[in-house]
């Protein structure tokens, strides 16, 4: 009933879709894996970057991928006063508290928004958003491909950080054993706020990535927020190759079920396979540890 | 002593609460004192699985959605009596609670990999009650107004409001029997340690089914009592995200596991809520941010909630009595 080209077409689209997952789920799984805490606030977080993204254009006529270089030091620099003077000491280590906490803080940035610019969704308005980028017999959305090599350069970008400077060295000696790295000398709570604040500063390259073809409403961090999730639970939850992998697949899922059922029916797919993979195997596809 | 002391003041509270109610309290009072006692409900309901099993779920609306659902489609399709249909909203919510411990709890999940399924499993509630045909779709349903005790529904609103204090009275009933059950000491047991629990020969799998069981059930009729109220559900107020919060923080911030929290936790919180909106100016979201505010104050400084807060600086004041 659909032919090869739409499907295809499809595929393609949720690729790059999912890259941009995938780079919303980076932020969440760097946060699980060396702070082990379920960051409920990402969504919100990433519904600010979204709205910085917006203002600068909107205030200061920015381009959105420009706005990418402003607002990714305001996130860090959010993230990292988040997770060191609110949600590290109130939450005081406890699995539970940290949940809690970083729910709380998510209504809270939620109502904030919600109070100031009220519930109108907001978009800016490029010359290049419905632009076609013509690969073979298919068509494909200038936006998204944008996106998808970003999210491909700041992976590599991340890794790098992780793997070739002295703050990855300590964020991975706190992931791996928490006593010894603050016995040797690493200040654990600024390491802590340090990947926290680097997980939040991904979101800000999300949201200068989604802008151009996508709103911004109080509540639209709320729905990446489960897609997220799952993305980590599938990919396993800290496992940074996992969440590449698992958002370009979540991605393709979407674009295929809602090709088949429907926008509204399409999200159905995504939470089926979260539940799905937590049920069956809580480990994901990467995860070491449950 | 204490706890007895505790369960009478608390009868105490709705006993004065629906004198005054007959007595003659302005409407918007009256509103606001049905919609507390709805939620205090949702959240003894949380409560049970929540405070005294230690398992947070972060989809508590997939009970009461369910329960309000049930209700509707069971007065409007079928014709069928508001009790009845009341009493099979409970029931099937307390089977979906069932399946989803069954499912859950037999892949051993706990903490925040409890709260994230609990979460995904109203959102699919959500998405299909929102496009099925049989559940009124987006357009949501409504109930037809028929007065009077046998339809639930009341002209005179302070009737409603006695039924629900009976209800939020047979809650701190249940939990104070749940306090004293061998029931309960297992569930206390596998919340502080659930392993040690089962090495003493405490079945965890069975004592947690029940658990949510009996706790799906209890936010149910809080579903179906909602919509006897409002008259009309649709997908985003069933199975919403909202209903999930309002029962958590009404049962942390009052004070998770105790018999009182629910209670303490939606009068304090709902009525916080009218008096920051009154003081905002209509600018929506504000009493929101506030309940957030509390709820990462109530984590960082009362991990008891408001209920044990009150009693910590009760017996600190007693000791430093008896010091002396």
């Amino acid at each position: 009933m659909y032919s090869p080209t739409i499907i295809f077409e499809a595929l393609m689209n949720g690729l790059m879709l999912g890259a941009v997952y995938a780079l919303i789920a980076l932020g969440l799984t760097l946060i699980y894996g060396v702070l082990h805490i379920v960051n409920f606030a990402h969504g919100a977080l990433l519904t600010v970057a979204m709205y910085l993204v917006w203002l600068a254009s909107d205030r200061f006529g920015l381009d959105p991928y420009v706005a990418i270089l402003v607002v990714t030091p305001m996130m860090f620099a959010i993230g990292y006063c988040l997770q060191r003077f609110i949600i590290g000491p109130a939450s005081r280590g406890s699995d539970n508290g940290i949940l809690l906490a970083t729910l709380g803080l998510s209504i809270v940035i939620q109502n904030l928004l919600l109070a100031g610019f009220n519930s109108d969704t907001r978009t800016i308005a490029t010359d290049y958003a419905f632009e076609i980028v013509p690969l073979g017999p298919l068509l494909l959305s200038l936006p998204r491909v944008i996106g998808l090599g970003v999210s491909v350069v700041t992976a590599v970008l991340l890794w790098a950080i992780l793997n070739r400077t002295d703050i990855g060295k300590a964020i991975r000696a706190v992931a791996k054993e928490k006593l010894g790295a603050s016995l040797v000398g690493i200040n654990v709570a600024h390491v802590y706020a340090m990947t926290f604040a680097i997980g939040t500063a991904c979101l800000a390259i999300a949201g200068g990535l989604l802008m151009p073809s996508f709103y911004v409403s109080p509540t639209t961090g709320a729905a990446f927020v489960l897609v997220a999730f799952t993305i980590v639970v599938l990919g396993g939850m800290g496992s940074i190759p996992g969440a590449l992998i698992g958002g370009l697949l979540i991605g393709v899922v979407e674009a295929i079920s809602s090709l088949f059922l429907g926008d509204s029916l399409g999200q159905i797919g995504i939470f089926l396979i979260f539940i799905l993979v937590l049920l069956v195997k809580p480990t994901g596809l990467f995860g070491a540890r449950a | 002593m204490k706890k007895n002391f505790e369960f009478i003041a608390a009868l105490a509270f709705l006993g004065v609460v629906g004198i005054a109610a007959i007595a003659g309290l302005p409407g918007n009072i009256l509103n606001l004192l049905i919609f507390m006692m709805i939620i205090a409900l949702t959240a003894q309901g949380w409560n049970v699985l929540g405070g005294y099993g230690g398992l947070s779920s972060f989809g508590h609306a997939a009970f009461f959605g369910t329960g309000a659902y049930t209700t509707t489609i069971l007065q409007t399709s079928f014709g069928i009596n508001a009790w009845v249909g009341l009493v099979c909203g409970v029931i099937l919510g307390a089977a979906v609670g069932a399946l989803i411990g069954f499912l859950s709890f037999r892949a051993g999940l706990k903490g925040s990999y409890f709260a994230l399924i609990t979460l995904a499993f109203a959102e699919v509630l959500r998405i299909l009650a929102n496009s099925w045909d049989f559940t009124g779709g987006a357009a949501g349903m409504m109930v037809s107004i028929n007065n009077g005790f046998a339809y639930l529904q009341f002209s005179d609103r302070r009737w409603f409001l006695l039924i629900l204090i009976g209800f939020v009275a047979g809650g701190l009933l249940l939990t104070r029997w749940l306090e004293r059950s061998a029931f309960g000491a297992y569930l206390i047991a596998l919340r502080e340690n659930d392993q040690a629990a089962q090495a003493l020969g405490v079945d965890i799998f069975k004592i947690k089914i029940q658990a949510i069981t009996l706790s799906a059930a209890i936010t149910a009729l809080a579903g179906c009592l909602y919509v006897q109220n409002f008259l009309f559900i649709d997908a985003n107020v069933a199975y919403g995200s909202w209903i999930s919060i309002e029962a958590l923080f009404a049962a942390i911030v009052g004070g998770a596991g105790t018999m009182l929290g629910p209670l303490i936790g939606s009068v304090l919180l709902l009525g916080l809520g009218e008096i920051t909106k009154s003081f905002s100016g209509g600018i929506a979201g504000v009493d929101l941010v506030v309940f957030g505010i509390i709820l990462i104050l109530c984590v960082a400084f009362a991990p008891n909630g408001i209920r044990g807060f009150v009693a910590d600086l009760w017996y600190r004041r007693k000791s430093r009595g008896k010091a002396m």
